[in-house]
């Protein structure tokens, strides 16, 4: 340490731009993770805010667009809910529409057909619950594209009209979609292709697209079992997340662009200390002569790279949450999320002291009789 | 050929017995050491002089623990360092050895003072004689909070033998400690050397080029080809 701090102030021009890179990248980080974030809450934070544990798809149903592309009856549901471990079964039918407001703007909207007493409809934070066919209560994030309480929706081809009658607390959306909250019924007449005042055949008010599951006492029940008795394919609702439209490729592009960057600090990190170590290697042949030891100079050496990575990633995350706190409620799809980004940090610094590790390392090869006469 | 110290010393300081240094082998062999004996006593400042490749250096190198020779014995303090691990030998170095080397060979980021304080924190205790003390003994406490740049060229080599004795070292091994000096500097500096070897009671072994200060040695010897003999 006594070494480190001396040449960190020494050598501040140096230490400063390596210090301005790794902000960088820090603020690069925090920004990626709260895009990722945000296409996380765009993409499935209508399920993800839902008290739903599992999610029974029809069987044989594919992962991708499963949600829209499964159909479940009423009485596989009633086999869920009459399973020991599941404390409630009841279907949700989901659905992407356009639609326009009262307005004529247009709006694309995903449809959750959910039972208006059921464990899934939402509180109303603005408004109140649906209480009757043709009501919606809207994503919060809903209010941002213009629509407001009592507007009255169109869907595109059908003529179904909705009413808004309430907005949730938060964001509700699916497929980057804001989520209506609207009766079964309703759904289902939607689902048939019923138009405007049009009565479905009376089969189609008994299916929808998932049965959505609680487990008692919020644990995930036994799902093969269900599944056998139900005849469905059922996933716990992080494993649904896949289901959302576009959903995993959004994330596992997300994750690659993060590793890139993950690997790329590395490198630079340890980039810079070998050439530092380079350059130093007349003074660590001399401090190697005098008799200090390989473990005094790597200590002294790894603990000026874990200084020079925590300031910087400090004032780097800072400064990436600043300006992802004016990204936030724009339309870009970002989330500042606690958790992802200390996690991101923390790989930062650790890969960052892995860098420098091994470029430190060299000073073990440091033959110290290079200090002296001709052989320098 | 041996060449020892004068009779009154008792205490043996560094002494080198029958070492042989050779680099490469067949017809690309070199040697640098050629069966060189030679003691030090405690007190006794040697020079040893000869042209450049004469194996100045590699004796040094030996002397110091830094080489190790293909035969012969180097006792420092009553320890053979030829048995002891590369970890033992910085050990030693640290406790019994001190180097001054050309130009000082300080490090560019501590002041005067924290060159020294660097070897407190390198054997991890403090130094007998406080640094400041030693600074004052080579004439520069006046530039204790001044950084290699700002040195001349005889003052880093100042600083560099004050650091050489914090660890109040057996042996001290200087490399050609003027050969970026002028003359008034080079005297300086050998005088500084004699007197710290005498008041601190160290062996020190000087390698050099410059004959203009040996004045100031206790003894001088010659290294041509790897053998030593009296100059």
């Amino acid at each position: 340490m006594f070494l480190a701090l001396r040449e960190l102030a020494f050598a501040r021009t140096r230490f400063g731009l390596m210090a301005a890179v790794i902000a960088m990248i820090a603020v690069l980080m925090v920004l990626l993770s709260g895009l990722s974030s945000g296409l996380v809450v765009d993409g499935v934070s209508g399920l993800m805010r839902s008290p739903i544990g599992a999610v029974a798809f029809s069987e044989g149903t594919k992962t991708d667009s499963a949600f829209t592309r499964s159909e479940v009856t009423r009485a596989q549901s009633d086999t869920w809910a009459a399973q020991g471990d599941v404390a409630d079964a009841e279907l949700l039918g989901t659905s992407i529409v356009n639609a326009k407001n009262g307005d004529g703007s247009p709006l694309d909207l995903t449809l959750f057909g959910v039972e208006p007493d059921g464990f899934v409809t939402p509180a109303a934070a603005q408004g109140r619950e649906i209480a009757g066919p043709g009501e919606a209560v809207l994503s919060s994030s809903a209010r941002d594209e213009g629509v407001a309480l009592g507007d009255v929706i169109t869907l595109s081809r059908l003529g179904t009209t909705l009413t808004v009658v309430g907005f949730t607390a938060d964001q509700r959306t699916f497929g980057h979609v804001d989520v209506a909250f609207i009766p079964l019924t309703t759904w289902q007449e939607v689902h048939a292709g019923a138009m405007a005042g049009e009565q479905p055949s009376p089969e189609a008010y008994d299916v929808a697209s998932v049965v959505a599951l609680r487990g008692i006492d919020g644990r995930t029940p036994d799902l093969a079992a269900g599944d056998t008795a139900a005849h469905t394919s059922a996933r716990t609702i992080k494993a649904a997340f896949d289901s959302s439209p576009g959903y995993a490729a959004e994330l596992m592009t997300m994750q690659l662009i993060k590793a890139f960057l993950y690997a790329i600090s590395a490198l630079v990190v340890g980039a810079f200390f070998t050439l530092w170590t380079v350059q130093r290697t007349r003074e660590l042949a001399v401090m190697r002569a005098m008799g200090a030891s390989t473990r005094f100079l790597l200590t002294d050496g790894v603990l000026q790279a874990a200084i020079l990575l925590v300031g910087a990633l400090a004032v780097g995350m800072g400064v990436g949450l600043a300006f992802g706190g004016l990204l936030q409620g724009t339309g870009i799809p970002f989330a500042l999320a606690t958790g992802p980004i200390l996690a991101g940090g923390a790989l930062l610094l650790g890969l960052g002291l892995a860098g420098a590790a091994v470029a430190t390392a060299r000073i073990a090869s440091i033959d110290p009789v290079t200090a002296l006469g001709e052989n320098r | 050929m041996t060449t020892t110290a004068p009779s009154t010393r008792t205490r043996t300081g560094l002494k080198l017995t029958d070492v042989t240094l050779t680099f490469g082998d067949g017809d690309d062999q070199v040697t640098a050491l050629d069966h060189v004996d030679l003691t030090v006593v405690p007190g006794e400042l040697i020079a040893i002089v000869g042209p450049s490749g004469a194996g100045k250096s590699s004796l040094l190198a030996v002397a110091g623990g830094l080489a190790r020779p293909t035969s012969g014995s180097v006792v420092v303090v009553d320890t053979d360092l030829i048995g002891l691990s590369s970890r033992a030998l910085a050990a030693f170095r640290r406790d019994h050895l001190g180097f001054v080397f050309q130009s000082g060979n300080l490090v560019p980021a501590l002041t005067a003072l924290d060159q020294l304080r660097l070897v407190e924190k390198i054997t991890g205790r403090r130094a007998t004689t406080p640094p400041e003390e030693l600074l004052r003994a080579v004439g520069m406490d006046q530039h204790a909070g001044r950084r290699p740049g700002r040195l001349s060229g005889g003052e880093r080599q100042r600083v560099g033998i004050a650091r050489a004795l914090v660890a109040s070292p057996s042996v001290l091994l200087v490399d050609e400690p003027t050969a970026a000096l002028d003359r008034r500097r080079s005297h300086e500096i050998v005088e500084v050397l004699a007197f710290q070897t005498h008041e601190f009671s160290v062996a020190t072994v000087m390698v050099t080029h410059d004959h203009d200060v040996l004045e100031h040695c206790d003894r001088v010897l010659e290294m041509i080809d790897g053998r030593l003999r009296p100059l």
